[in-house]
């Protein structure tokens, strides 16, 4: 009974979903919301899990001395502190006058947010600049045929989306200028290949749900 | 005797000149003010001829194929209805009855010719007028306004349907897409055997673990950043149970860092049983699978460094991937370890390709459960949705001719 | 961390604090120097390309460096480059042009700090000729930090055309609803009815008593929509949420690395117009005649671009090699 539950109310939920996206008469048409709405709320409550089980690591990591202490400190250091000025802004925010909350201008959680979070989450982000030059160094190399158009191609998109493409051919007729091709790469190519690349994935899609509801997959409840 | 000025005879006559310059200075202050207030006085009577001609030929109807509740409101554009011209914007007024009170439930700018009324109830019958409007603003505020009303049409009930016809198109495409799976599915069950090409990146999974074992490094197994409402997670974990049986055959350890909780609960359960399928359960530890952040960036930073402390011999990068894709790979490939990806995200799947050395691309993903299994049933569904594609691929080149010689099929295909 | 790293940490840091306190004002270089830097940065390039053929091999933290050089030099360099027009940009101000004064548009902020610095300035070209043109904007988050970044975006248009501060009035001209959360299907219930979604403003106003949202009910009300995005739930959702189901006429902004993603939807007519990446802003601000931080970054990023288009070029170089060696 324990896989055979959840794959009768997989089954039913599946099925009911599938017929309510073409069905608008009431109940039906509130189905959807009902179900996210509920599945959001399952997932918030289920954060405490990862967070406990996060902190429980790192705790062991700290008190047995293993391997990445220094880090596992910085995390429990860095959840406690979060925690902290979250719990002591909002509280405080409630019995001030006027009312103000902990993400509000002036806090120490949004002053954290501001100087910490977002500057190492776009910190990150920028990496990829990094990361893509040297992707691009490794990746595009003339083995082939298909590997030489794929190299023309991203140069010519690559100067043709910034003004040097136009820099350099701008004084030619229009046929011959960079940005025209770079255009006629995007719109031409690249999206025929995005679709192409969409509509394959959207059959795997209907297939590996169709698989999932009729419990030919079971490998999500833990085996088969 | 004294020289007299040519501009001022005299004391007195510049006197006299003063008083009289003050008396106009006050006049002319008064009479501005004055004529301010005669301005906006005569701004509150509407001038003579500036009441639109009223829209014609109102109609409302029901909505179709929605779940009641939207009556649409339609008109021909008053005469008036042109830039310098009379009106404004047209009013729509509600009654549920014909010579009941009506208010006001929506305006459209000049120019539109229709309104949707929203806050219908279903099966209410109302009656609708529609107003052209003109007026005169002054300072953000209404000085004067004139209007045209039609008279009233109706009743209109909104009704809900029972099936939407809009996407008639879908719920065919569905059963023919379906409706091939279940054949095949089927079919694998009645004992036919089913051909499916190498896919090399699933071909290679065991040559990766093993490499890791002889290394003696561990492997890293990462599902992406989605939860578990996304099928390509659920794929994924399916993936990873294959993965963890072959690690735990070979003794090799596995890691498998996750961005959500209920991922993690998920893939504890799926790490645990594959040991425990080859019969290793002591070999088993719970911060095998653990949880790391939700947040993106610090979940792909958190993996660099893992990445780079650890060096990993095999990384799988299975799953929803956004911008921290190329981060992930990159560090990867900069260890030194064999990657193996796979990804239904359109925009990352460049990334893998550049940085790892095999890529499922899409659906070759989806098929990797089938592939990893080989029981006849997934195959059979597998073979289901080539059939489906093959149907597919020919609708899309019968359109394109047909389109090519003017045919417009664009509305069988169009989703609403 | 080994000892090295430490040191190298240690040096970075030294350096730009030294540049802080050293330049505390921006340091411009006069057009000579920034010819005659870009011209070193090219002998270099050049000398590794010749190094690499005699089989002398980088290593990616070179290309690491000078990439970093390529994306910091321009900024302090004086020179303008032509932004070309693109069909996806035209089409997408061109919409715009046709709204009339007061027309009510909806646009939906999809993105995070992270994706800012591609966005925001996308997003401040369109708050300043928005309330330049009178449209009215109501503002609106899938991602729970969009709304911040539009009142950043807010902001910023007033602190450069300062006469937009007094002309504009929050409530009347433009409101921001905050973030709801529940992606795509946010997408579709506003569709009946945007209060549902949004029953107060992120200030928690009621929806009722803001005089912009008078009559606007759902997206019938609404005479277009911009949407800027990062990922999902983004473009592609309001696409299908919005512009299929209940016929929103819209355009967006994307990342560069989405909007690729966001041309199939263009080309079929569901997309009005498409501004990608940072070279779909400074177009945006170019046909705005608002030349900001766009224009300044894309010439970064066309340096940048160039070197790692010199790099793909010596990475051949250094593959043909080995290849010939092996022969």
């Amino acid at each position: 009974m324990r896989r055979e539950i959840p794959m009768a109310i997989t089954f039913i939920v599946g099925f009911v979903f599938l017929f309510a996206y073409f069905i608008p008469h009431p109940p039906f048409n509130e189905f959807e919301n009902t179900f996210n709405d509920s599945f959001s709320i399952i997932a918030a409550f289920a954060i405490w899990l990862g967070a406990l089980n996060l902190i429980k690591i790192s705790l062991v990591k700290i008190f047995k001395k293993k391997s990445d202490v220094l880090h596992s400190s910085f995390i429990v250091i860095s959840f406690l502190v979060i925690v902290f000025f979250g719990f002591y802004d909002g509280i405080r925010g409630l019995y001030a006058d006027p009312v103000f909350s902990f993400r509000d201008q002036g806090t120490g959680f949004n002053w954290l947010y501001e100087y910490v979070y977002s500057s190492l989450s776009a910190t990150m982000f920028a990496l990829l600049a990094f990361f893509v030059a040297s992707a691009s160094y490794r990746a595009f190399r003339a083995r082939n045929l298909e590997a030489t158009i794929l190299l023309i191609a991203g140069i010519l998109v690559m100067l043709g989306r910034v003004p040097i493409g136009d820099l350099m051919t701008g004084w030619l007729p229009d046929a011959f200028q960079i940005s025209n091709w770079a255009n006629w790469i995007m719109n031409i190519p690249n999206t025929a290949g995005q679709r192409a690349i969409m509509i394959g994935i959207a059959l795997g899609l209907v297939s590996t749900s169709l698989r999932i509801i009729l419990g030919l997959e079971r490998a999500y409840l833990g085996g088969d | 005797m004294t020289e007299e000025s040519w501009i001022l005879p005299n004391k007195k006559t510049a006197l006299v000149v003063l008083i009289l310059l003050c008396c106009f200075s006050y006049t002319a202050g008064q009479t501005s003010d004055d004529s301010l207030n005669i301005v906006k006085d005569s701004l509150l009577t509407p001038p003579p001829d500036v009441t639109p001609v009223m829209p014609k030929n109102v109609t409302a109807e029901d909505i179709p194929n929605d779940a009641g509740g939207s009556i649409r409101i339609t008109w021909d554009l008053s005469p008036d209805d042109h830039v310098g011209g009379k009106v404004k914007e047209y009013r729509i007024y509600r009654s549920d009855q014909i010579d009941g009170d009506y208010e006001e439930v929506g305006a459209s700018m000049m120019g539109q010719a229709g309104f949707t009324d929203n806050s219908a109830e279903t099966g209410n019958q109302y009656f609708y007028k529609v107003a052209a409007i003109n007026y005169q603003l002054f300072n953000g505020e209404t000085v004067w306004q004139v209007m045209s009303e039609t008279d009233p049409i109706g009743p209109m009930k909104s009704t809900a349907q029972w099936f939407n016809m809009d996407r008639l198109n879908v719920f065919i495409g569905i059963i023919i897409l379906c409706g091939s799976i279940i054949y095949f599915i089927l079919a694998a069950k009645g004992g036919k055997k089913f051909y499916i090409r190498k896919i090399a990146g699933i071909e290679e999974v065991e040559n990766a673990v093993g490499r890791a074992t002889e290394m003696g490094r561990s492997i890293y197994y990462i599902p992406g950043i989605n939860d578990m409402d996304d099928v390509q997670t659920l794929a994924s974990m399916t993936i990873l149970g294959k993965v963890s049986e072959i690690a735990a055959q070979n003794d090799t350890r596995i890691d498998v860092p996750v961005s959500r909780s209920m991922v993690m609960v998920t893939a504890k359960e799926i790490v645990k049983e594959s040991y425990s399928k080859v019969g290793r359960p002591d070999a088993h530890q719970e911060d095998q699978v653990r949880y790391l952040t939700d947040d993106q960036f610090g979940y792909a930073a958190a993996i660099d460094g893992l990445f780079i402390r650890e060096k990993p011999a095999t990384i799988f990068l299975m799953g929803a991937f956004f911008a921290e894709s190329l981060i992930m790979a990159e560090t990867g490939n900069s260890i030194g370890a064999i990657q193996i990806a796979g990804t239904a995200m359109p925009a990352q799947l460049p990334f893998f390709v550049a940085a790892c050395d095999f890529t499922l691309i899409g659906e070759e993903m989806f098929a990797a459960s089938a592939y990893l299994s080989r029981e006849p049933k997934l195959l059979g569904s597998l073979k289901g949705q080539d059939v489906g594609k093959a149907i597919f691929i020919l609708a899309i080149l019968i359109g394109v001719i047909l389109e090519s010689f003017g045919v417009d099929v664009s509305r069988l295909f169009s989703v609403r | 961390m080994n000892i090295k790293e430490v040191i190298a940490v240690i040096l970075i840091i030294a350096f730009f604090l030294c540049a802080y306190f050293l330049f505390p004002k921006p340091v411009e270089f006069s057009q000579t120097v920034s010819i005659i830097l870009t011209i070193l940065l090219a002998l270099t390039l050049l000398v590794i390309g010749v190094m690499t053929f005699m089989g002398r091999y980088i290593e990616r933290r070179v290309v690491f460096l000078f990439v970093g050089i390529a994306l910091t030099l321009p900024f302090f360099m004086q020179f303008d480059l032509p932004v070309p027009i693109s069909p996806e940009v035209q089409a997408a101000y061109d919409e715009l042009e046709k709204l009339p004064e007061g027309s009510k548009v909806l646009a939906a902020f999809d993105y995070d700090p992270p994706s800012a610095p591609e966005l925001q300035p996308m997003a401040v070209a369109f708050m300043k000729y928005a309330f330049q043109r009178g449209l009215k904007i109501i503002i609106m988050g899938l991602w729970p930090q969009g709304p911040q970044q539009a009142d950043q975006a807010i902001q910023t248009a007033f602190e450069v055309i300062p006469e937009l501060e007094d002309k504009i009035k929050y409530g009347r001209d433009y409101v921001n609803l905050g973030f709801q959360s529940g992606n795509e299907f946010v997408i579709l219930r506003m569709g009946e009815s945007f209060k549902a979604m949004f029953p107060t403003d992120i200030y928690n106003t009621p929806y009722d008593s803001i005089p912009i949202l008078k009559n606007v009910k759902n997206y019938s009300n609404i005479d277009y929509c911009f949407n800027f995005s990062a990922g999902k739930p983004g473009t592609v959702e309001w696409v299908q949420g919005a512009v299929d189901r209940f016929n929103l006429k819209m355009s967006a902004g994307n990342t560069a690395v989405q909007a690729p993603m966001a041309y199939p939807y263009l080309q079929a007519g569901q997309l009005d117009g498409l501004m990608g990446g940072m070279a779909g802003g400074a177009e945006f601000e170019k046909l705005t005649e608002h030349y900001d931080k766009a224009t300044v970054f894309i010439k970064s990023q066309s340096f940048a671009h160039a070197v790692v288009i010199v790099f793909i070029i010596i990475g051949n170089v250094a593959f043909f090699r080995g290849r010939r060696r092996k022969k």
